[in-house]
C-alpha cells in the first residue's frame, strides 16, 4: 500500500479517494457524498459517518466507515470491501455485481434502509442488524432484493419470522451459522475493524437471500 | 429444421411481406444466395435438388439481391394484402395477431420506419446571390473543424498580467459530425472496429455504448467515447481513462424512459468479458441511474467522473428529446457536464419496444432549437456543446442541425449503410447477414473491417465536402459561422408554432 493521507476537520468534501489505486487515505469527520467512487484498490477508513454514494461502482479496494452512511452506499460496486459499523440508508449495494475473480462484499453493522440489493447481480451483502431492538427498527425496511438476479444477501436472524417480505424471484431460507461459513471471515472483519465479539455475532439463525435465477426478467417479447 | 423455419398455419399464419422472384434463365445454380441467407430463405430440395424459396422468413435485406453473381434476385412486396383500411393499417393488424398468437411485447430495431414529419426536409437552406458574395470551397480555406466542450465565459489573467489560456477539456473535430454509441454486444466487434478506425481516420469519435469497450480497441482511445449508463457494465477506472471523452447515458431517442435488457443468452464470450457480466446472466440496464433524481445528483454523478479522471475528460450526458426537454437542458447545462447530446424521436436502436420506439418522445429538430433559444435565453449556451442525433441522414440535415443550434452532430444508422446495413430492421434477430447486429462468428467474419473503414470514411469525407459545398454557397467559411446561425434558413409546410419553435422565417420572408 502507498502513501498514508490524513484528512482532519473533512466537512462534506465529495469523492474523497475518486478512482484512487494504491493510497490508505484516514478520514476525521464526515466526508461527503461518493466517498470512494471508482475505487481501485485504495483502502479508505473515515472515523465518523458518511454521506451518499459511498464506493459508487468501486472495483476494488476496501473503505471503512466508523459510523452511519446515507444512500445507494456500494451502488455499482464490482469488487473490494465496505463495512459499515453503524446504519446505511436507502438502496443499499444496489446493481452490486462480480465478475471473474472480483466478488464485492458490504457489510453493514445495522440496519438499513429500503430496496437493500435491488437488482443485485452478484457479491455479497451482509447486515447484522446489531441494535435493530434497542431502535425498534426492522433489520431491513421496505422491498429488498427486488430484481435480484445475482450474489447474496445475508440478514442475521431470522427475517421471514420477523415478517420482512421478499420478491417472488429470490430464494429465502433461515439457516445456521454453520451454514453460512462464507460470511464469518467478513464478519471477523467487521468485529476486527469496529472492536465487536465475532463469535458472538456468529451465533444463531441467518437468513440467507439467493435468487432464482439470473434471467428473472425475461419478458416474452414478438418481432414485430 | 430450426425453430425459426417453422412456420405455423391456420390463424397464427401471417402471410409474407416480401416475395423472393428467382429469375430461372439467370440462375445458375450456383448455391450463393443458399449460402449467404442466415435466415434460410433459399433452400434446396434434398430429393429434386431444386432451389426454392421460403418467403415468410424473409426480412428484405438484400444479401441475396446483391451476392447473386447473375443478379437473378428479386425481393418484392408480396401481392397478398389484407383488405385495405387507411385506420386499421396492416403493420396494427399484424402486430395484433403476433400479441394474441404470443402475449408478446412487439419489438422493433432501428428508427421509427413510419410516415411522419422530417422537419429537415421542411427546412430550406439560404445561398448568396450577387451581394455577400458565395465562396469557392475548392479554391478558398473552409474550416470545418469544430470544438466540444465548455467555453470560457471571461479572460482570466495570471499574477504577470498574461492571459490564461488554458481551457476547460475539449474534443476536436475535423468535421461536425461523429459516430453516435451503438454498444458491443448490440453490433459485432467487426462492427466496431471498422467505427473506431474510420474515427480515427477521419479525426472524429466513436462512442462505445454502454456494453464496455474491448481490450483490442483500447488503442483508438483518443478517438473514443466511453458511455456509461445506469447499470455501469464494464466502467471502471481504465475505462474511463481509456477515452478522450465519457458519456453519461440518461435516455435514448428510440427509447425514452425505459432501460435498456441483454438476456443472458447473449452474455458470452467477449461480450461477457466486455461487460464484466458473468456469462449468462442477464445484463439489466434500468430506465433511472438509481443515484440520480435531481439535477444536483446528476451533478454529482459528472462531477465524480471528472474527480476519477483528474478532470482532463469532458463529459456529455445524454438524454432522449422529450417534452419538456429545454427546461431538463437547461439544468444539464448547470450540472457541471460539458456536452449535452441530444436525440431524437427517429433515432436508431438495436431493440426497442414497437410502442415506444413509435410513440414517446418528440423530433429532434424541435427539441434543438428549443434548447438552443434556452440556453441562450439564459445566457449559458456557451457553458455547454449541443450535439444532435436521431436522425441525420445526410450532408443538408447537418447543416441545418448546425444553422438550428448544434455544434456537431451523432451519426448513428448511416455508418451502418456505409457498412453495408439495408436498414432491414431486424437487428433483434441476431441473424445480420451483412455482418453488423450479430454475434455469430461465422456472420460477423462478412464485415470486412479494412473495406467498412474505406467505405465509412469515403461517406464521411463526401459529405464534408458537402458542407463546405453547403457553407461557400452562404458565404460562410466557418461551421462556427454557422451554428445558431438561423437566418440561414427558411421554412415550407409548417405552421406558425413550428416556425416559432424552430425560430425562423416562413420561405419567401
Amino acid at each position: 500500500m502507498g502513501e498514508t493521507i490524513q484528512l482532519e476537520d473533512c466537512l462534506g468534501e465529495r469523492f474523497i479517494g475518486a478512482g484512487a489505486s494504491d493510497a490508505r487515505i484516514e478520514i476525521e469527520g464526515i466526508p461527503g457524498n461518493a466517498l470512494g467512487a471508482y475505487l481501485d484498490g485504495a483502502c479508505v477508513e473515515v472515523f465518523g459517518n458518511a454521506q451518499d454514494a459511498v464506493g459508487d461502482t468501486m472495483n476494488d479496494g476496501r473503505i471503512i466507515i466508523h459510523g452511519n452512511v446515507g444512500d445507494t452506499a456500494g451502488y455499482a460496486m464490482r469488487g473490494g470491501e465496505i463495512y459499515v459499523k453503524g446504519d446505511a440508508g436507502y438502496r443499499a449495494g444496489v446493481h452490486m455485481k462480480e465478475y471473474g475473480d472480483k466478488r464485492p462484499v458490504m457489510v453493514i453493522g445495522g440496519c438499513t434502509g429500503s430496496f437493500l440489493g435491488e437488482y443485485q447481480a452478484g457479491g455479497l451483502i451482509i447486515v447484522l442488524g446489531l441494535e435493530a431492538g434497542r431502535k425498534g427498527r426492522p433489520i431491513v425496511s421496505n422491498f429488498p432484493c427486488t430484481g435480484m438476479h445475482g450474489g447474496m444477501v445475508v440478514l442475521k436472524g431470522d427475517a421471514v419470522d420477523a415478517g420482512i417480505l421478499f420478491p417472488p424471484q429470490v430464494d429465502v431460507r433461515v439457516v445456521d451459522a454453520a451454514d453460512c461459513a462464507l460470511i464469518a471471515p467478513f464478519v471477523r472483519n467487521y468485529a476486527l475493524f469496529f472492536g465487536a465479539d465475532g463469535d458472538d455475532i456468529l451465533q444463531g439463525p441467518f437468513t440467507l437471500v439467493t435468487p432464482l435465477s439470473h434471467n428473472p426478467y425475461t419478458r416474452l417479447y414478438v418481432a414485430n | 429444421m430450426s425453430a425459426q423455419n417453422r412456420i405455423p398455419s391456420g390463424i397464427d399464419y401471417l402471410p409474407p411481406l416480401f416475395q423472393v422472384i428467382r429469375n430461372a434463365d439467370r440462375c445458375i445454380d450456383c448455391n450463393v444466395c443458399v449460402k449467404q441467407c442466415a435466415n434460410g430463405v433459399h433452400v434446396r430440395d434434398a430429393q429434386t435438388g431444386r432451389l426454392s424459396t421460403v418467403d415468410e422468413l424473409c426480412v428484405d435485406c438484400q444479401r441475396c439481391v446483391c451476392f447473386c453473381p447473375t443478379h437473378a434476385l428479386q425481393i418484392c412486396e408480396a401481392p397478398n394484402r389484407y383488405r385495405p383500411n387507411a385506420n386499421w393499417t396492416p403493420q396494427i393488424m399484424r402486430g395484433s395477431y403476433k400479441q394474441a398468437g404470443t402475449g408478446g411485447v412487439l419489438l422493433s430495431s432501428m428508427g421509427n420506419p413510419n410516415e411522419q414529419t422530417v422537419y429537415w426536409d421542411k427546412l430550406l437552406i439560404n445561398a448568396s446571390q450577387v451581394t455577400n458574395p458565395s465562396i469557392d470551397p475548392l479554391r478558398e480555406p473552409m474550416e470545418t473543424r469544430c470544438y466540444l466542450g465548455r467555453r470560457p465565459t471571461s479572460v482570466m489573467r495570471d499574477a504577470n498580467g498574461a492571459i490564461d489560456t488554458s481551457l476547460p477539456p475539449h474534443l476536436e473535430l475535423a468535421m461536425p459530425m461523429l459516430f453516435s454509441a451503438m454498444s458491443y454486444g448490440s453490433i459485432s466487434l467487426n462492427a466496431h472496429k471498422v467505427l473506431a478506425r474510420a474515427a480515427r481516420e477521419l479525426g472524429i469519435y466513436y462512442n462505445t455504448g454502454e456494453g464496455g469497450l474491448h481490450q483490442d480497441l483500447y488503442e483508438y482511445g483518443e478517438n473514443t467515447i466511453t458511455q456509461v449508463a445506469s447499470g455501469r457494465f464494464g466502467v471502471f477506472k481504465g475505462y474511463l481513462e481509456a477515452g478522450a471523452a465519457i458519456e453519461v447515458k440518461i435516455g435514448q431517442g428510440a427509447k425514452p424512459g425505459i432501460g435498456g435488457h441483454l438476456p443472458g443468452a447473449k452474455i458470452v464470450g467477449d461480450i461477457s468479458r466486455t461487460r464484466m457480466v458473468p456469462e449468462g446472466s442477464d445484463a439489466i440496464s434500468p430506465a433511472p441511474h438509481h443515484d440520480i433524481y435531481s439535477i444536483e445528483d446528476l451533478r454529482q454523478l459528472v462531477m465524480g467522473l471528472k474527480a476519477a479522471t483528474d478532470g482532463r475528460k469532458p463529459v456529455i450526458v445524454k438524454v432522449a428529446a422529450v417534452h419538456n426537454i429545454a427546461a431538463i437542458a437547461s439544468g444539464i447545462a448547470r450540472s457541471g457536464a460539458d456536452i449535452i447530446a441530444i436525440d431524437g424521436l427517429r433515432g436508431g436502436t438495436g431493440a426497442a419496444p414497437t410502442m415506444i420506439r413509435d410513440n414517446v418522445g418528440i423530433p429532434i429538430e424541435l427539441a434543438l432549437a428549443a434548447v438552443d433559444s434556452r440556453l441562450r435565453a439564459e445566457g449559458i449556451r456557451n457553458d455547454v456543446s449541443l450535439l444532435v442525433g436521431g436522425s441525420i441522414r445526410c450532408s443538408a440535415d447537418v447543416v441545418k442541425a448546425i444553422a438550428l443550434g448544434a455544434d456537431a452532430c451523432y451519426v448513428g444508422t448511416a455508418a451502418l449503410l456505409a457498412m453495408g446495413c439495408h436498414l432491414c430492421r431486424n437487428c433483434h434477430s441476431g441473424r445480420c447477414n451483412w455482418g453488423i447486429a450479430t454475434q455469430q462468428p461465422e456472420l460477423v467474419k462478412r464485415l470486412n473491417v479494412d473495406q467498412g473503414v474505406e467505405r465509412l470514411v469515403k461517406l464521411m469525407r463526401a459529405w464534408n465536402s458537402e458542407v463546405m459545398e453547403f457553407m461557400g454557397g452562404m458565404g460562410i467559411n466557418s461551421i462556427e459561422a454557422l451554428r445558431g446561425n438561423r437566418l440561414m434558413l427558411r421554412g415550407v409546410d409548417l405552421n406558425e408554432s413550428e416556425l416559432e419553435i424552430l425560430g425562423i422565417s416562413y420561405a419567401g420572408r
